[in-house]
């Protein structure tokens, strides 16, 4: 097979870290390279040099054999070379047509912007990706999957030779994947290269023609994924066996935690569910179904219109998430870098952010102390990768920064727990983590409500599920009753209880 | 090498006014005597104490504009009470109350009323301007020559120790300000709400108090600044403070926090207040004119801010 790219021995040193150190890798003509590894890895890292967004700190770059220096990401697309970035980078208060053509509009020979064409072709990408939605929708209207489709629509735009996908599927539902699959068989069908990042495995068999495995920053193996099988990658990624996924642990159910009447506003329709002291339940649904609306209603984010919430059998009126948090609900957001995280604050600053009141006495001082303390408890016990816990949040992995998401939670003492997508972005080593987590937190009698678009991971951890479909529950399954075609047929609103 | 330029970039404002210094004090025989440096620091303390206000404000993303029209409207009051023979003590203490509800206000206008802070504070600016000019008929308000009056002076003009007694103000106040900023929760939330809003919000902060609270302080501190002023001239100017917004602004962006909200320091707006004041001491001590001294102070922050571009 043709070489049209080769990275070879890059090392990248951060202060503090070294991220990468001598990784190769090698782009094929009109192939799919997975690039694979664990959070903080340094697959972004290695894509962010590759885009000439960072700068490396050695190693050589060959683009079809010629030694070559991207200092900008400038550099790197006039070299037609694209990247979806993990972190989504779009102007939310632009339609989609706008941002797709950001500084590339057609214009006329008055220098007016041509709108005619801009929506003309903006509609024919989004035609391209199976998106049934006009170019002249705001961005700011759109679930992060049709962001995600966004961004992939730009970087078709651009003509690019070769694609970086850095997560692509993250945020997308089954069926936005599929046509994602589509449209990657189809450029690679053109000729084009593509570098795909993932933490989902099964996608890599489905899409993938090689990988690229990382650990550490440093280069373990390239291999055609016809040799490979999901447990070697495991292996190689991470370094040792990992047990089973979803072991299965039995805990007796205590009193009703939470119930919910009725509950209904402009995004959920008469939701009613309860939740057991000890229970995980899991919501299942497509993107849009009103999942993470009903979370936000719960813990106050999103007012409600009718309907009441009693926790341990008493009426409650939560109408901010402070008062969720006080009443023992917490909510750990799905979309981390918007509603999560404070990016220009420490891991610590992050960490302590929502139980701060702990940590103060009644001089309303800050005991860093006893903070730290905690914060070092978190960081090791749940394995978070960062120098230090002084190191800013936005430069840890995504993965490592979810983990500080949900730590913050925790950090609450919570006895609602509401996890939206918990393990967006995570590798399977610390998928494995936050499941032993979440198992232990059920043991001490925690309660869970688990939103997820991962149906595997749904089933494994559920002792009972619910699926919505339009803001309404539309199917309750108990653990030995629940498919994935069950899930499926109630999700799609093809069945329905009553 | 690189270490040094950071380290350079880092602390480029204070280096700017070391060296700066340092040359006056060859040009200037005059420049580095105690009464001189003293001198400095009674000046720059006005614009400084509001310009600690003010770094809270810019922290969450805001701006206050109405802190010149607090410095009017609180000397305007605490003139008359002075000369109506109020207790100094109780005087002082209800100018601060003055200032910390018209910071209240501004707070509760943009989170309740959903106003731009600019917005919100310019109306309220203009808005207590006007008050000062109807409540002074547009005259100065002497303080009169009463006991009460001769101890409130001293809050402006008085020395302890051989020092000025503003510079004691505003020792007090950096150090509660900066003991605020790095060791209490209002502290630690003042930087999350700048530095993400709504994930603030869902973290559990009550953003909304929590940004009344911070336009209260830049209120009280205005206030301050406005007793201190008033004290030191025995009469409130119904003109007084007007543009001090401007340079508490100047001071601030000087000593590196970002308009954008989430990063900087008060550290760094003493040493932008320090600034502003060096330089104006200076052009005096060699007679430019007030013309070409605002030039400079122009000049001045625009190369600061310049520089702090190259810096991302
Ligand atoms: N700007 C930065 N400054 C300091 N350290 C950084 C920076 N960017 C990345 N790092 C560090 O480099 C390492 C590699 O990070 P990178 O984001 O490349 O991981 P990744 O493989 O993409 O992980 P994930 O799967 O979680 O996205 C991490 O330890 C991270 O903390
Ligand atoms: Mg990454």
């Amino acid at each position: 097979m043709k070489k049209i790219l080769e990275m070879k021995n890059i090392s990248k040193e951060f202060p503090g870290v070294k991220a990468l150190s001598g990784v190769n890798l090698t782009i094929y003509h009109g192939e799919v390279m997975a690039l694979l590894g664990e959070n903080g890895a340094g697959k972004s890292t290695l894509m962010k040099i590759l885009t000439g967004v960072y700068q490396k700190t050695a190693g050589e770059i060959y683009l079809n054999g010629k030694l070559v220096k991207f200092n900008s990401i400038n550099d790197s697309q006039k070299a037609k070379i694209g990247i979806i970035h993990q972190e989504l980078n779009l102007i939310p208060n632009l339609t989609i047509a706008e941002n797709i053509f950001l500084g590339r509009e057609p214009i006329n020979t008055f220098k007016k912007i041509d709108w005619n064409k801009l929506y003309s072709e903006a509609d024919q990408l989004l035609d391209l990706l199976n998106m049934k939605i006009s170019s002249k929708e705001l961005v700011i209207n759109l679930s992060i999957g049709q962001r995600q489709m966004v961004e992939i629509a730009k970087t078709l735009s651009l003509d690019a030779q070769i694609i970086i996908m850095d997560e692509p599927t993250d945020a997308l539902t089954d069926k936005e994947t599929e046509s994602l699959f589509k449209v990657i068989r189809s450029l690679r069908s053109q000729g084009k290269s593509i570098v795909y990042i993932s933490h989902r495995l099964e996608e890599i068999f489905q899409i993938c023609d090689r990988a690229t495995i990382l650990r550490d920053g440093q280069f373990i193996e390239e291999k055609e994924v016809k040799d490979l099988d999901q447990n070697e990658i495991i292996e190689k990624m991470v370094g040792r066996k990992i047990s089973e996924q979803f072991p299965t642990v039995k805990v007796k159910k205590g009193n009703v935690a939470l119930e919910v009447n009725g509950l209904t506003n402009k995004f959920v329709k008469n939701v009613s569910f309860k939740l057991q002291q000890g229970e995980i339940l899991g919501i299942a649904g497509l993107m849009g179904s009103g999942r993470t609306e009903l979370a936000k209603t719960i813990c106050g984010a999103i007012k409600k219109e009718s309907g009441e919430i009693l926790i341990e059998g008493e009426r409650v009126n939560i109408s901010s998430t402070q008062e969720a948090i006080k009443k023992g609900i917490n909510y750990v957001s799905e979309d981390r870098k918007k509603d999560g995280l404070v990016l220009g604050l420490s891991v610590k600053e992050n960490m302590s952010l929502s139980s701060l009141k702990e940590f103060t006495n009644q001089f309303s001082k800050i005991d860093s102390i006893e903070e730290e303390k905690v914060v070092d408890y978190y960081i090791k016990s749940i394995n978070i990768k960062t120098p230090s816990k002084n190191q800013l949040i936005k430069n840890l992995s995504g993965g490592n920064q979810q983990k500080v998401c949900i730590s913050k939670s925790l950090m609450c003492k919570p006895k609602i727990l509401i996890l939206d997508e918990p393990t967006r972005g995570i590798d399977v080593g610390a998928k494995k983590e936050i499941y032993d987590l979440i198992n232990n937190l059920k043991k001490e009698g925690l309660s869970i409500i688990m939103i997820s678009s991962e149906i595997t991971e749904i089933l494994g951890m559920s002792d009972r599920i619910l699926v919505m479909h339009e803001g309404r529950i539309s199917g309750e399954l108990p653990e030995n009753e629940a498919t994935q075609e069950t899930i499926m047929s109630y999700a799609v609103g093809i069945k329905e209880e009553k | 090498m690189k270490v040094n330029k950071d380290f350079l970039m880092k602390y480029k404002s204070v280096l700017g006014l070391i060296v700066f210094s340092v040359i006056m004090a060859f040009v200037n025989d005059r420049f580095l005597t105690l009464s001189n440096v003293l001198n400095i620091f009674r000046q720059t303390s006005i614009n400084a104490i509001i310009a600690a206000g003010m770094t809270f404000v810019i922290l969450t993303g805001g701006i206050d504009l109405s802190v010149g029209s607090i410095v009017a409207i609180t000397g305007a009051v605490v003139a008359a009470l002075i000369a109506g023979g109020m207790n100094v003590v109780l005087a002082v203490l209800i100018g601060l109350i003055t200032g910390l509800l018209a910071g209240a206000v501004n707070g509760i206008i943009i989170n309740k009323g959903k106003v731009q802070p600019f917005i919100a504070t310019l109306a309220i600016m203009t808005l207590l301007r006007g008050a000062t000019l109807v409540f002074t008929k547009g005259k100065p308000i002497s303080i009169g020559y009463e006991k009460n009056a001769e101890i409130f002076n001293k809050i402006g003009a008085g020395y302890f120790l051989g020092i000025p007694i503003p510079i004691y103000i505003l020792v007090a106040v950096f150090i509660a300000a900066y003991y605020i900023l790095k060791h209490t929760r209002l502290g630690r939330y003042t930087y999350a709400i700048g530095g993400n809003e709504e994930a603030s919000k869902l973290s559990g902060i009550n953003t909304q108090r929590i940004k009344t609270y911070i336009y209260a302080i830049s209120g009280v501190l205005a206030a301050l600044a406005g007793i201190i002023i008033t004290a030191r001239l025995s009469s409130a100017q119904p003109t007084a403070g007007s543009g001090y917004e401007l340079d508490a602004i100047a001071a601030v962006v000087l000593g590196g926090t970002s308009l954008a909200g989430g990063v900087g320091s008060v550290i760094g707006t003493v040493v932008g207040a320090l600034i502003i004041g060096v330089l104006s001491n200076a052009l005096n001590l060699m007679n430019v004119t007030s013309y070409y001294q605002l030039m400079a102070k122009g000049i001045v922050i625009l190369i600061a801010v310049l520089l702090d571009r190259k810096d991302r």
